[in-house]
């Protein structure tokens, strides 16, 4: 089957759904490949690297259509290109699935199959082909990059000799993918970062990655289905607005990242708080194309309002074009290696497998969107609680336990002095002793030299030998014989078990 | 040379013996420990030639001087990855040489034992006998499935048990019978049943054991062959005998103690045999592991590597295998001189035998002290970026610790999954000896390098340097 890329024809869109690399995979599973000429220009692909890829290079965007099988891109169709879909394609790319439901009729009535790739479950199965993560991740970092452009100051504290000069203080609201991918690049850059979510369970996470978790005395747990956060209560808000208050007055940049599935962004910083920030300090509002945590946002534009610059930004993944393309086009690759079990270029829906279920809207003529509930939410559910009385009752050990081996070894030993002559005590004596002598120097060989004490102990037990020898004088033949085998052998042992030491030993070295 | 010279000098080997198990404690006394070891030895030997031995001289050194020679040649020419096997062998000859001076001390009649003592003494050489027997066949049996010339599976009769209870029965029989008839002069042929039996029983216990319970194996013969010195020692009252025995008996027993503890495995169980016969069932009952097998390329691993500043490699069984020992230890070196900090962690029961990755790791030259042991270092692998997983599966398996019904729960494991990312070299998805899948493979941040491991890490070396 072939599968066609176009150039992408959004108005500022520079990402591309394959990459060279990525075409080479996609070969590898049964596929020919073929792109609009140029359509990896923006991304830095030329069409010189997917040729030697072994991509074939259209110039006519309607043949490439005619042609192709399957359809990747980065964006959803506009309207010359729903024209151009044919019965019975594929087609896979970013579609808004909720938000575009006309979309959806259009496509199911020219019996497109669609993939929406946001609409792919967060199930840790799933998690390569993940595009969402994938692009929020890049946005997390382009905010930050995008802030440092705007602020006037370094984000490291340095002193030199010009004076000293104090780290930026960054706040991050909602620690998703691209939070945590902000609060890492500002970490990197040597801010003071500090990070808010609803959801307690990412404190680790933001922990983890250095940053500094802001805790509300709260208790209400803000996780919803599949890894999102759900919209929290009225006395939650105003907690949280209160702290972000507070923290405006401090911090130099916020980059808010909080958004709740299929609803309007919640409005986090308020104009006021705008004004309480410094002279010269920066927003990114991640939520801009949902119209915005900020309020004084302004989607794709960078404003400056009270001395604030806020930038709305809604591209930031396409700002990074050459990395998105990259991720983007992985994502689609592991999402069709999953499409492609036998690996001979034919694809199946499989409404079995839950990631290419979740991801399909359209397919037959039907619209297949929303997909039936995920299972299993990524975050670790909470653990039971165990009835742990029963246990304690099975476990009560009876006193005498403990001292079971002691009285049986006692009565032992008195037995053993009641029959047993004086000389074989005097060596039982000896014996006894020994081994504990042994017991204390053992425990303090290391393990690293467990091999060497195996071989050592093998030669000097190999003392045997003196018993040999003292027998070997004897004269009964049959005693002499035996005792001189047991002399060779022994001597193999001695000579071998000591050699093969200190030929290990030798070895071990700083 | 008087009893008493004779008495002194045996102190003093007593005395050499006992610091050359003590200097073992260091590496950096471990050689000093050894070399007193030997002069030990050196001095009992040359003190009971010159002092007991009175005649058949010829013999002796004829004897001596061969052994040497086989013995030096086999210290030569053996393998490091072959260790476990020269061990067990020597093992062998150990077990061998307590039943023939067991046999020859009987022949001789030279003891003037009368009534209880007379007893004793008969008992003494039955045991010496039983023991290093079962020492002998035990350690053939040993030496031929750590070859790999009898397969690692467990030989599990049926009725295994009974068997042994009923060898065990006979071998007590034969004892009294021994007992009864040596008081009159005879008793060669109860003491040939006997030996016969031990001979069946070593074979049998040794067989039933699987491959990676090798490591409790060679450790409990190791016991045994003390033992059989110490019983031979009553039975020729010599103190230098049962002073060696009881050191390398309980060296052994505490051998074997630390390698059951490793695997969270009761001694008896492990003599009783095989894990094969309850794990299957236990693994399909087990909840189905979430997530996927993620593989990666040479390429990605040495990018991964190279971007590294904590490196962590735990080498298993695998790596013995592969003799992939001097790559390892190859990269590691060209990764250190990036200033990358490259560590080794070792679980007590990787490989064959006790402490077996360190003997390779010392061959190829790695400096020990960047070697360090699972409890060392379990705690640092949340600063690991990348932790290096080689031919190992249970000893790194999360299940002994997540998994309550798993039959390797409780066990310690090393946590590389704690770190940032595990790359496990792995020839196919097959379970490890313990047939339990490993839920590691499946961990978000494991990438599964497949191949022969010596492959992959010539290629990773070739990349990085």
């Amino acid at each position: 089957m072939l599968i066609g890329i176009p150039k992408e024809c959004f108005d500022g869109e520079r990402r591309v759904a394959t990459t060279p690399d990525a075409a080479k995979q996609l070969q590898k599973l049964g596929y020919q490949v073929a792109i609009e000429t140029q359509a990896g220009e923006e991304a830095k692909f030329r069409d010189t690297d997917y040729k030697e890829a072994g991509v074939s290079i259209y110039s006519d965007k309607e043949k490439l259509f005619a042609d192709a099988d399957v359809i990747l891109k980065v964006r959803a169709p506009d309207d010359t290109e729903i024209d151009l879909l044919r019965e019975g394609q594929l087609f896979i790319s970013f579609l808004a699935p909720a938000q575009n439901p006309e979309l959806l009729k259009t496509l199911a009535d020219k019996k497109v199959s669609a993939l929406a790739m946001e609409s792919i479950p967060r199930i840790s199965r799933s998690q390569k082909m993940d595009a969402l993560s994938s692009m929020a991740n890049i946005a997390g970092y382009r905010a930050i990059i995008e802030a440092a452009q705007h602020f006037g100051r370094f984000f490291t504290g340095q002193i030199t000799a010009a004076g000293k000069v104090p780290p930026a203080k960054v706040l991050v609201i909602g620690a998703g993918v691209a939070g945590l991918a902000a609060i890492g690049t500002a970490q990197g850059m040597g801010a003071i970062v500090r990070a808010f979510d609803t959801r307690p369970e990412v404190k680790e996470q933001v922990e983890s990655m250095n940053g500094e978790f802001l805790m509300l005395e709260f208790e209400e747990d803000g996780s919803g289905e599949g890894g999102y956060a759900k919209t929290m209560s009225k006395e939650f808000i105003d907690a949280e607005m209160a702290l972000f208050a507070e923290q405006a007055k401090d911090v130099d940049i916020i980059v808010t990242t909080a958004l709740i599935p299929g609803k309007p962004a919640p409005e986090l910083i308020t104009e006021d708080m705008v004004k309480s920030m410094r002279e010269g300090s920066v927003i990114v509002d991640l939520a801009a194309s949902m119209g915005g945590n900020c309020k004084l946002s302004e989607a794709d534009k960078v404003v400056v309002k009270h001395g604030v610059s806020i930038i709305g930004y809604t591209d930031l993944p396409s700002r990074l074009p050459t990395q998105s393309s990259q991720l983007y086009a992985t994502n689609l690759r592991h999402l069709l290696t999953d499409m492609t079990p036998e690996k001979d270029g034919q694809y199946v829906i499989d409404f079995d497998d839950e990631a290419i279920r979740g991801a399909t809207v359209t397919t037959n003529g039907e619209i297949t969107f929303p997909p039936p509930a995920p299972k299993l939410s990524a975050a670790p559910s909470k653990p039971k609680e165990e009835p742990k009385a029963e246990v304690i009752e099975e476990k009560k050990p009876s006193a005498l336990r403990p001292w079971l081996p002691f009285i049986a070894g006692g009565v032992l030993l008195a037995w053993l002095g009641t029959v047993a002559p004086a000389s074989f005590m005097s060596h039982f004596t000896v014996f006894v002793l020994a081994c504990f002598v042994g017991y204390m120097v053992i425990w303090n060989v290391t393990p690293a030299l467990h091999t060497p004490l195996m071989s050592v102990t093998n030669a000097i037990s190999s003392i045997i030998i003196i018993g040999a020898l003292l027998q070997i004088s004897s004269p009964s033949p049959w005693v002499i014989w035996l005792s001189g085998i047991a002399v060779l052998i022994t001597s193999i042992n001695i000579v071998g078990g000591f050699a093969v030491t200190q030929r290990m030993l030798a070895m071990f070295r700083k | 040379m008087s009893q008493s010279l004779i008495n002194v000098a045996y102190i003093g080997a007593t005395v050499l013996f006992i610091l050359a198990l003590s200097g073992l404690s260091k590496q950096e006394t471990a050689r000093r420990g050894n070399l007193f070891g030997m002069i030990g030895m050196a001095i009992a030997l040359i003190v009971t030639a010159i002092g007991v031995v009175t005649a058949n001289y010829s013999l002796l050194i004829g004897a001596l001087l061969i052994g040497a020679c086989v013995g030096l040649l086999l210290a030569k020419k053996v393998a490091m990855t072959q260790m476990p096997e020269l061990v067990a062998i020597l093992h062998s000859l150990v077990g061998l040489a307590a039943v023939l001076v067991g046999f020859a001390n009987f022949l001789s009649h030279s003891s003037d034992f009368h009534g209880v003592e007379k007893t004793i003494h008969d008992v003494e050489t039955y045991i010496g006998i039983l023991i290093g027997a079962m020492t002998f066949s035990g350690s053939v049996v040993a030496y031929l499935k750590l070859s790999g010339k009898w397969g690692g599976k467990p030989l599990l009769l049926p009725a295994r048990h009974w068997l042994n209870l009923i060898l065990l029965v006979l071998a007590i029989y034969f004892g009294i019978e021994f007992v009864t008839q040596a008081s009159i002069g005879e008793g060669l042929n109860p003491l040939i049943f006997m030996t016969i039996i031990a001979l069946l029983f070593g074979i049998h216990m040794v067989a039933a054991i699987g491959g990676a319970d090798m490591p409790v194996v060679v450790s409990m013969l190791n016991s045994y062959s003390g033992w059989a010195a110490a019983a031979l020692g009553f039975m020729l009252s010599n103190d230098l005998l049962i002073v060696i025995g009881a050191l390398v008996g309980s060296s052994g027993a505490i051998l074997s103690y630390i390698m059951c503890r490793a695997m969270n495995r009761n001694f008896l169980s492990v003599i009783a045999g095989g894990f094969g016969n309850t794990a299957p069932k236990s693994s399909s009952e087990s909840p189905q592991i979430e997530g996927e097998v993620t593989a990666t390329t040479v390429e990605e691993v040495t990018e991964a590597l190279k971007q590294a500043k904590e490196v962590m490699i735990i080498p298993g069984y695998g790596m013995a295998v592969a003799q992939a020992q001097h790559m390892v230890s190859d990269i590691s070196k060209s990764l250190r001189s990036k200033n990358i900090n490259v560590r080794f962690g070792i679980h007590p029961v990787a490989g064959r035998m006790p402490g077996h990755m360190n003997v390779l790791l010392a061959e190829a030259k790695v400096p020990y002290d960047i070697v360090f042991e699972m409890e060392e270092i379990n705690d640092d692998f949340a600063d690991v970026d990348v932790s290096i997983v080689i031919g190992a599966n249970d000893i790194v398996n999360p299940a002994a610790k997540e998994v309550p019904d798993s039959p390797i729960a409780g066990m310690p494991v090393l946590e590389p999954w704690l770190g940032k990312t595990t790359i496990v070299l792995k020839r196919g998805m097959a379970a490890g000896y313990a047939g339990v899948e490993n839920p590691l493979f499946y961990k978000e941040n494991t990438r599964m390098l497949f191949g022969d491991a010596k492959e992959s890490l010539e290629n990773i070396f070739k990349n990085i340097s």
